[in-house]
């Protein structure tokens, strides 16, 4: 079992009453998917937007690599090394490729581009992660299927030594045989070393790319296990109510608040 | 795999149905330029002499510059509704400060900055404010005018100097000084939108705003910017309209603020933003300049050149629908 990369202890976040996530621990480890699952409004895209960046915590400690850090920005999170692949707004249609991979970190010099550069680099990350439907670089991504877009999300979320990356529900709008690409990249990036963190509803994904199962349940992190020891419907139940035999937490009583 | 290649099959095809429709789309501006050009220079022996090309292209220089201006801010998907305002509040300050004794060079850039200014203000109320570009603009429309009246006292000042009247007059071989700005102007903002960082955001931010705040970009600096460009080219704007006129009026220059966005639209640039484009909205500019001025030496009654400026517009609307 490799080293966590990424750990969080106790978070804790609130939007004004709503008290969104308590105490949250949650580990990240090189090398590994750790699938992240839990019902609508459990707090999972929060805890994914706190790691970001996007939304301030109210209390707890971020690990990264072993050292204590404090994540202010999305800035901060990129400089770490933390990409995050979001279901809606991943990408700008309007723009091509190779401008969403390098949005908000464009190369040049004195802020004129350097097109061939970036064209270069593109390429080079498409094909490290064997992606070849994608014709041309200079494509819109207007034009693009929700594969390829998926799949361009993800390149450009590697493109910069990521040492981490939070995928979003990647695979919610995209057929089967796009699917099964995304889950095979899902899983590349996984063997070449960066932490994985996969959103997802669907427990067939989980269970075929995911090393650890980590299961939110009403802001709480209900379990965190190997997927070798969990069934389908544990987990299912996890995500339900919150706990499932001896697994999960121990007083519904106070989930259920 | 199979997949992707025949979804790319299907676009292709699809492509090829629309090539006709699509093609008239995009060159919408360029087409609608020469038939003008044609139609004129057939109805008219002196629509095609130099001097009235050269006066043609003297009279779009302001357009030019406006319409690049807006440009950038409806590439954001905002709206400057009071770029026309801030070029003749640009004016006024441009003018009492000459008439108040002021080295023109210096009226001129302070005219620059006070309209650059109330860009400013644009930018940070729809920044900051988070009061929608339409309304704040629109405000915006009124407050300069207001400014410009009250500072001027509702009556023009004469500008009566060399240099301006150098560069209302002067030229560089056949290309009068006014072309000569709005081309420096066009070949600015050109490189500045496609080929810097700060291009790709203002497109990001118009594109997708969210999407570009996650990836870092901080939109609400690209939207300030936006219209301080805006209203900095209202001021240079301000300069060429005095050393033309020989005067700083305190008028509402309505027909400039339409036909700027008018210019912007025929150019193909999407008024819900993302999409930017400089050359489109120039020969957009050059186009309205084409009909008004067409229209004037058939001798048609200068009545009918805002109703003919309307249907070009809306026609252009129209097919632009057909964009690919």
């Amino acid at each position: 079992m490799s080293e966590p990369i990424l750990e969080l202890r106790g978070i804790n976040k609130s939007f004004g009453a709503v008290h969104v996530l308590h105490d949250v621990d949650f580990t990240v480890r090189a090398g590994e998917v750790t699938a992240l699952v839990g019902d609508n409004g459990a707090g999972k895209s929060t805890l994914v937007k706190c790691i970001a960046g996007i939304h301030p915590t109210d209390s707890g400690e971020v690990l990264f690599d072993g050292r204590q850090v404090s994540i202010h920005g999305p800035k901060d999170a990129a400089d770490l090394g933390i990409e995050v692949v979001y279901q809606d707004l991943a990408l700008c249609d309007n723009l091509d490729i190779v401008q969403n991979m390098f949005l908000g970190r464009e190369r040049g010099k004195a802020g004129v581009l350097d097109e061939a550069d970036m064209e270069q680099a593109a390429r080079r990350t498409l094909a490290s992660l064997s992606v070849r439907t994608v014709k041309s670089v200079r494509t819109p991504v207007a034009a693009l299927s929700g594969g390829q877009r998926q799949t361009v999300a993800i390149a450009k979320a590697v493109l910069w030594d990521s040492k981490v990356v939070l995928l979003d529900e990647p695979t919610a709008a995209l057929g089967v045989a796009q699917t099964r690409q995304v889950l095979d990249l899902v899983r590349r990036l996984a063997e070449q070393g960066l932490g994985v963190v996969l959103i997802s509803h669907n427990m067939n994904d989980v269970f075929e790319v995911a090393d650890r199962i980590a299961c939110l349940y009403l802001g709480r992190m209900a379990a965190e296990l190997p997927t070798k020891d969990v069934s389908h419907s544990q987990v299912v139940e996890l995500i339900t109510a919150g706990r499932s035999g001896d697994l999960g937490i121990a007083r519904p009583d106070m989930a259920a608040v | 795999m199979a997949e992707a290649v025949a979804v790319g099959a299907d676009r292709e095809s699809l492509g090829g149905r629309l090539r006709d429709i699509g093609f008239w789309a995009d060159w919408a501006a360029v087409i609608g330029l020469v038939a003008l050009v044609i139609v004129f220079g057939l109805a008219s022996p002196s629509f095609l002499t130099l001097g009235n090309i050269q006066a043609m292209l003297v009279s779009a220089a302001i357009l030019i510059v406006l319409a690049v201006g807006q440009t950038f801010v409806i590439a954001t998907s905002g709206i400057d509704l009071s770029i026309a305002s801030i070029m003749t509040f640009g004016a006024v300050v441009l003018g009492l400060l000459y008439a108040a004794g002021w080295p023109i060079l210096l009226a001129c850039l302070v005219g620059v900055v006070a309209a650059g200014l109330a860009g400013v203000i644009n930018g940070t109320l729809v920044a900051k404010g988070r009061i929608p570009d339409f309304v704040v603009t629109l405000g915006m429309f009124s407050a300069a005018s207001g400014a410009a009246l009250i500072l001027s006292d509702g009556k023009p000042t004469q500008v009566v100097d060399g240099f301006l009247l150098a560069l209302a007059s002067g030229s560089v071989g056949p290309f009068g000084y006014f072309i000569v700005v709005a081309a420096v102007v066009v070949v600015v903002a050109h490189v500045a939108l496609f080929h810097t960082r700060f291009g790709v955001h203002v497109l990001a931010t118009g594109g997708n705003a969210e999407g570009a705040r996650a990836m870092g970009i901080r939109t609400g600096r690209v939207r300030l910017a936006v219209y301080l460009i805006s209203g900095v080219l209202a001021g240079v704007g301000a300069i060429l309209l005095v050393s033309r006129v020989g005067a700083a009026e305190p008028a509402i220059n309505t027909t400039y603020l339409l036909n700027a966005i008018a210019a912007v639209v025929l150019g193909g640039v999407s008024l819900q933003g993302g999409r930017g484009n400089i050359l489109g909205p120039v020969v957009g500019a050059l186009l309205l300049t084409a009909l008004t001025n067409g229209l004037t030496l058939l001798g048609i009654s200068q009545y009918y050149q805002p109703l003919a400026v309307g249907v070009v517009v809306v026609m252009a609307a129209l097919l632009m629908r057909y964009q690919r």
